[in-house]
């Protein structure tokens, strides 16, 4: 088992649910699936989704939810 | 009592044209930064800066209570707003207030009143100021229907009253289509929502937004005439003009002088802007909402008035009277106004935050760049896209046109991708320079640009509108 880093693809401000009364999209812990929503990151009021490209466990998040984030910096570490 | 020391609580360009207006009125700046903002231009530009909070607007420029402890513990004994976050909330103007500074805006309960759309149009109408023809509530079958639709006059669009964001909407142009169509709305809307009941509107097809500037002092109120911001893609402007060269002087007329009246009804103060539907076709105007704020697009009402808005509105609010009559607005020629975005119209205006690695801007008789931008700056991805906005002021309205075409040339913005090509091509257009334009073209266009694109071999395209 190898525990990789998954970085932003864009800078933003990241959110762990798709709305402040929504359930998270991912907790520490949770399985992986390919193409699974992990979170999304705004960029200018325009939101896109950060999807999985690589199955596992999400063993931990390196952000918090409305965390400014800029291109290639860690997001959640995953289990593959 | 004069203002002395002004807070903006803002960000951007704006910012950046509320120091500059403070400055010329010798009045201290003190600005509000986020995390993100440190070297933002208004920044380097104020008196004094003091930080609110994290980049997210939430926890900063949003944030009404860091924004009022800011100013009061900075010594500033004014807040201007701006336009966006907090300008028209209520709730913040009533808790600078209460903390014993100024709201350079309306009163709270001003902000309040013309912010519920229900009360503005009561509002409006008690005023005399025509509102969207409708009825008032659920009609209860064909025969009221056809009575209301008489009376609204054609065409008319059904609404189902449970219905939302467009679901279920018709459109009626004779009764012999609205014996057709009500029974049939009024089925789906039941089936759809659990709820028959229909009302109906004005349908305007080629609907033009104009909207009118006003200044007030809480007593008396002035126009400095209209602006239309027709070109617009989803809800937002792209394209600003003043005056709007689809009225006539009397219809202008009847439309400045509405928005006083509304405006002295309300004892409104500071600037403010109503906004209308117009209809080319019968002349008809119908005021849709008021915007108790500053406006990006002020900036077209200065050039062809000679009035600074944003000075008035601080001396306004400060206390003066209103110093202009409405004899000593005049207009003169025609201006207008872009907005330069960090989109990539090419990407389907897909935002593009980054470093700004070289910046040459047009300089000249009637031109004007209002801007947060310097060479070097980093654009930040947390706020919106708007970089800047370039003005042009001639003549006449075809002048105004061939001298944006010329600036947009000379502006060169250069590390990321922005929306002064599609102005170009906009500027370029036989439709936008005839002025036959209506809320719902710019879109009609894009599409049409893009299936375009897809064809190599395929003419320009210009599709008529939706």
């Amino acid at each position: 088992m190898t525990v990789k880093t998954i970085q932003a693809p864009l800078p933003g401000t990241f959110y762990r649910a798709s709305g402040p009364d929504e359930p998270v999209f991912k907790s520490e812990g949770d399985a992986v699936a390919i193409g699974d929503t992990i979170g999304l990151i705004e960029v200018m009021k325009s939101f896109t989704p950060v999807i999985a490209e690589e199955a596992g466990t999400l063993v931990a998040f390196h952000v918090e939810n409305e965390d400014a984030v800029m291109a290639g910096q860690a997001l959640y570490d995953l289990d593959a | 009592m004069a203002i002395q020391s002004l807070f903006i609580a803002n960000r951007g360009e704006i910012a950046v044209r509320i120091i500059r207006a403070a400055r010329a009125l010798g009045i201290r700046t003190v600005q509000a930064v986020s995390a993100a903002d440190g070297d933002m231009l208004a920044a380097r530009l104020a008196d004094a800066v003091v930080p609110v909070g994290p980049a997210h607007a939430s926890k900063s420029y949003l944030n009404k209570e860091a924004m009022v402890r800011a100013a009061v513990e900075s010594g500033c004994d004014a807040v201007h707003p701006g336009y966006g976050f907090l300008s028209e909330n209520a709730d913040f103007a009533a808790m600078v207030e209460a903390a014993g500074l100024i709201f350079v805006g309306p009163a709270p309960e001003t902000i309040r009143r013309m912010g519920d759309k229900a009360q503005a149009r009561r509002e409006a109408e008690a005023a005399g100021v025509p509102t969207v023809p409708g009825t008032d509530g659920v009609v209860s079958d064909l025969a009221a229907a056809q009575a209301e639709a008489e009376r609204i006059g054609w065409p008319v669009m059904i609404k189902a009253a449970a219905g939302g964001g467009g679901r279920g909407i018709r459109v009626a142009r004779d009764a012999a289509e609205l014996a057709t169509l009500f029974p049939q709305a009024s089925g789906e809307a039941r089936a759809a929502f659990g709820d028959g009941g229909l009302y109906l509107e004005r349908f305007i097809a080629r609907a033009r937004h104009v909207e009118v500037q006003v200044l007030g002092d809480g007593v008396r109120a002035i126009h400095l005439y209209e602006r239309e911001c027709s070109l617009q893609r989803r809800r937002q402007k792209v394209w600003e003009e003043a005056p709007a060269a689809c009225l006539t002087p009397d219809q202008r007329e009847a439309l400045c002088a509405s928005a006083v009246r509304l405006a002295e009804r309300v004892g409104y103060r500071g600037a403010g802007t109503l906004e209308y539907l117009f209809d080319g076709e019968t002349g008809e105007f119908f005021f849709i909402e008021m915007n108790t704020r500053i406006q990006v697009e002020h900036p077209v009402t200065e050039m062809v008035t000679g009035i600074d808005l944003v000075q008035q509105m601080i001396r306004i609010c400060g206390g003066e009277t209103l110093a202009l009559a409405q004899e000593d607005i005049r207009l003169d020629g025609h201006a207008i106004e872009v907005r330069i975005c960090a989109e990539d119209p090419d990407a389907d205006f897909r935002p593009s935050p980054g470093t700004i690695t070289a910046l040459a801007v047009p300089e000249g008789d009637g031109l004007r760049f209002d801007t947060m931008l310097f060479a070097g700056y980093q654009v930040p991805p947390f706020y919106d896209s708007l970089l800047g906005k370039l003005i042009v002021h001639a003549p006449t309205r075809a002048a105004a046109i061939a001298a944006l075409a010329g600036a947009l040339e000379g502006l060169k913005v250069e590390g990321l991708p922005t929306t002064t090509p599609l102005h170009s091509a906009l500027a370029a257009d036989p439709e936008v320079q005839a002025g036959t334009v209506h809320t719902r073209w710019l879109e009609g266009w894009l599409e049409g640009r893009a299936a375009g694109a897809s064809s190599p071999s395929a003419s320009p395209v210009v599709p008529s509108p939706a």
